[in-house]
């Protein structure tokens, strides 16, 4: 479904990463793990399509397409999420328009009518029910005075009405208590299928004990150095990232 | 007086109250024809507004005046059926509505009501006729006509307008909407006058609509006095959406007692040249002052906004936000300035002005300003000049969201922060709805207030989007 070969990528003229490969297939769920300032939310963005990096090097393909020739909104049309770390706050846009709009856009460009308020409201019932969020959530500005576990909740809840391909998600845990972290998790598994593939970004190993990934993966300086099972994580947990970098 | 036009302008107004003073004075009281006379020589005295004057530095009228304007101080159209040229089709918001056509009251049944609840609702003129005193009470109190050079002139000429007077304890719980309409085939210079008095532990919401019908030249000098006593609450609504060659000049004059409270929205959706003129007395203590502004202008519109918000007593809170979009050419002003006076502690006062530029034309001149003289007060000011948010243009693409549609929703979510503090519900979504079309270039000045129009061609204007 994604393959990255070599790709290097740098920001105001600073190389972040340096050479990255993976491959990503359906029905999988990856975990990319490091420690900070090693390139992960780099690689989320780059995926995402944010202008403000420069791919220096390297390929990415995205269902036999450059997916580096598209814009952001192209890539999400074709069913990529990305999971914000920091969602931003929208003063005076409701996540009801907004999801409304982003759903009948996607439809647009692949040739389907648009839904109808009444089809709308129904999915989105469906769907809040799904991540265990509060209805009255989607009728306020979105993320607009939400705390860290309701931001985090609605960006499950948007990945859930938009039914994306391959998600990847950017320290989705991170700022959450066990509670928020759990009904995070949960969602993220409710969600998963044989036909999608999920990215998981993340400091910690606590995640990894809601979502089981298939491979876990290390990030260190712009690279993957190590990857495996799950089992990885357990042992990243126990020896630090110090372990992984002396190896190298 | 720094220019030629402007003084050929003024010694034509001076001539003609000369040889029409029997007719502009007749249906005033006695009293206010004295202060007709003060405002009069206030005007011989300062003319009109000069840009060497600080609040007037970035608002030229002169080209302005550079027209034959045409006058009428007998009222022609007084009892005409207003359905003939303006077709009212009220949604759901249910209004007492009065019409003013070309600056003159325009009735079907009676020039002046009394409602059952005691309040007076109608014709200035008519009002000036059957309680003289209750006007006289009022007229001309706070007003600020040595300042003012405009409001010394409409002072001049009044004739009529609306009257409101809310008796105390009674809460008028259906808006009254005022719809200014000019409609003229010859350019016409008008200056209604407006007396709104809200009694004690009284209760009024005006929502006040300028229209225009043609695209001729036309100029509004508007002044209102409005009070609030003891407990009062008021909502004020603008709406202005008038034509391209329509000058707006509005003096709003805010009289606040002890523990009142005022609201004040003006949006600005279109018209050739506006200006606000906004002056709040804070006179007692613990009243509140909220004012709400929001432009949106294109081509070479220029809308200039100026606040005096004066605290006069303690514990006063006054708030004050406008923002504004522009495209093309259009220019904006905005001064807004809080005078905390000594004896003023406690006051909190707020304001800020955001505005966005859509092109490298467009110009904003922005100056928040505090004067504080008392020691124990909460004062902030701000003001932005920028674009939309990347990180949140961003966000929303990362949805599927395209640029276009991205920017849309960004600048109606710019604009509804003042939208939404509109507390009728009807009338927040109506203007939501009207905001929106602006944006996207559906706009006509045909589509006002609550009110849709059926007799005229619609014109459309555009705030490009794609210039972002």
């Amino acid at each position: 479904m994604l393959s990255i070969k070599n790709l290097s990528a740098a920001i105001n003229g600073k190389t972040i990463l340096k050479g990255l490969n993976l491959e990503v297939k359906e029905g999988e769920v990856h975990a990319i793990m490091g420690p900070n300032g090693s390139g992960k939310s780099t690689l989320a963005s780059v995926i995402a399509g944010r202008e403000t990096f420069e791919v220096t090097e390297g390929e990415v393909t995205y269902l036999g397409s450059n997916l580096l020739d598209m814009p952001a909104e192209t890539r999400a049309r074709e069913g990529i999420f990305m999971g914000f770390q920091y969602p931003v706050e929208i003063p005076g846009v409701s996540i009801a328009n907004f999801m409304r709009t982003a759903i009948n856009e996607k439809r647009k460009y692949l040739g389907l009518e648009p839904m109808t308020g009444a089809e709308f409201l129904k999915l989105m019932e469906e769907k809040k029910k799904m991540v265990d969020i509060q209805s009255k959530l989607t009728n306020r500005s979105v993320n607009e005075g939400f705390s860290g576990g309701e931001k985090k909740k609605n960006e499950i809840f948007q990945m859930a009405l938009l039914e994306p391909k391959l998600s990847i998600l950017d320290e989705t845990d991170s700022g959450l208590d066990i509670d928020a972290l759990k009904v995070v998790a949960n969602g993220i598994n409710l969600l998963r299928r044989k036909d999608n593939a999920t990215v998981v970004i993340t400091h910690y190993q606590r995640l990894l004990d809601f979502i089981i990934p298939d491979f876990v993966h290390v990030l260190f300086d712009g690279r993957i150095i190590r990857s495996g099972g799950k089992e990885l994580a357990i042992e990243l947990e126990e020896k630090g990232y110090d372990w992984v970098k002396k190896e190298k | 007086m720094d220019n030629i036009q402007t003084t050929l302008a003024k010694d034509k107004l001076l001539a003609l109250f000369a040889r029409e003073e029997e007719a502009i004075t007749a249906f005033s009281t006695p009293l206010v024809n004295r202060i007709r006379q003060h405002a009069l020589s206030r005007f011989r005295q300062n003319g009109f507004p000069a840009t060497s004057k600080e609040s007037w530095r970035f608002t030229d009228l002169t080209p302005l005046l550079n027209t034959e304007f045409t006058f009428d101080f007998s009222n022609q159209s007084r009892s005409m059926d207003i359905e003939k040229i303006f077709t009212c089709d009220v949604y759901d918001l249910d209004t007492f509505s009065i019409t003013l056509l070309n600056g003159w009251f325009v009735y079907k049944n009676a020039p002046l009501t009394k409602l059952d609840n005691g309040t007076i609702i109608g014709s200035l003129a008519k009002a000036m006729e059957l309680y003289p005193e209750l006007v006289d009470q009022y007229f001309g109190k706070t007003a600020k006509t040595e300042e003012h050079e405009m409001a010394a002139l409409n002072g001049a000429f009044v004739q009529d307008g609306l009257f409101i007077h809310v008796p105390d304890g009674v809460c008028m719980e259906k808006p009254v909407q005022l719809i200014n309409i000019v409609d003229a085939q010859q350019p016409v210079f008008l200056q209604p006058r407006h007396l709104i008095i809200a009694g004690k532990n009284a209760c009024l919401t005006l929502v006040h609509c300028d229209h225009s019908l043609t695209h001729n030249v036309s100029f509004t000098n508007t002044v209102a006095e409005i009070f609030a006593e003891e407990n009062a609450v008021i909502d004020h609504y603008k709406i202005q959406n008038k034509g391209r060659n329509s000058a707006l000049v509005t003096n709003t004059y805010f009289h606040q007692k002890r523990s009142s409270k005022v609201t004040s929205n003006i949006i600005t959706l279109n018209g050739g040249f506006t200006k606000n003129i906004v002056d709040v007395t804070l006179a007692e203590p613990d009243t509140i002052s909220e004012h709400y502004g929001l432009y949106l202008a294109d081509s070479n519109q220029h809308v200039d906004n100026q606040l005096y918000i004066d605290h006069l007593a303690q514990n006063c809170h006054s708030n004050q936000l406008f923002k504004g979009i522009l495209d093309d050419e259009a220019k904006a002003v905005f001064s807004g300035k809080v005078m905390v006076r000594p004896q003023a502690q406690k006051t909190r006062a707020y304001q800020n002005n955001r505005n966005i530029l859509l092109t490298d034309d467009a110009k904003v001149n922005t100056q928040p300003h505090l004067e504080i003289y008392a020691d124990d007060v909460k004062c902030s000011h701000g003001a932005t000049v920028g674009q939309l948010d990347p990180e949140a243009m961003f966000y929303l693409r990362s949805r599927g969201l395209c640029e276009r549609t991205a920017r849309q929703m960004m600048m109606i979510a710019f604009a509804s922060e003042v939208v939404q503090k509109i507390s009728i519900e009807p009338l927040r979504d109506r203007i939501h709805d009207l905001v929106e079309k602006r944006l996207k270039g559906e706009l006509s000045i045909c589509d006002q207030c609550v009110l849709h129009c059926n007799s005229k061609e619609p014109t459309t204007f555009n705030i490009d989007l794609s210039k972002l």
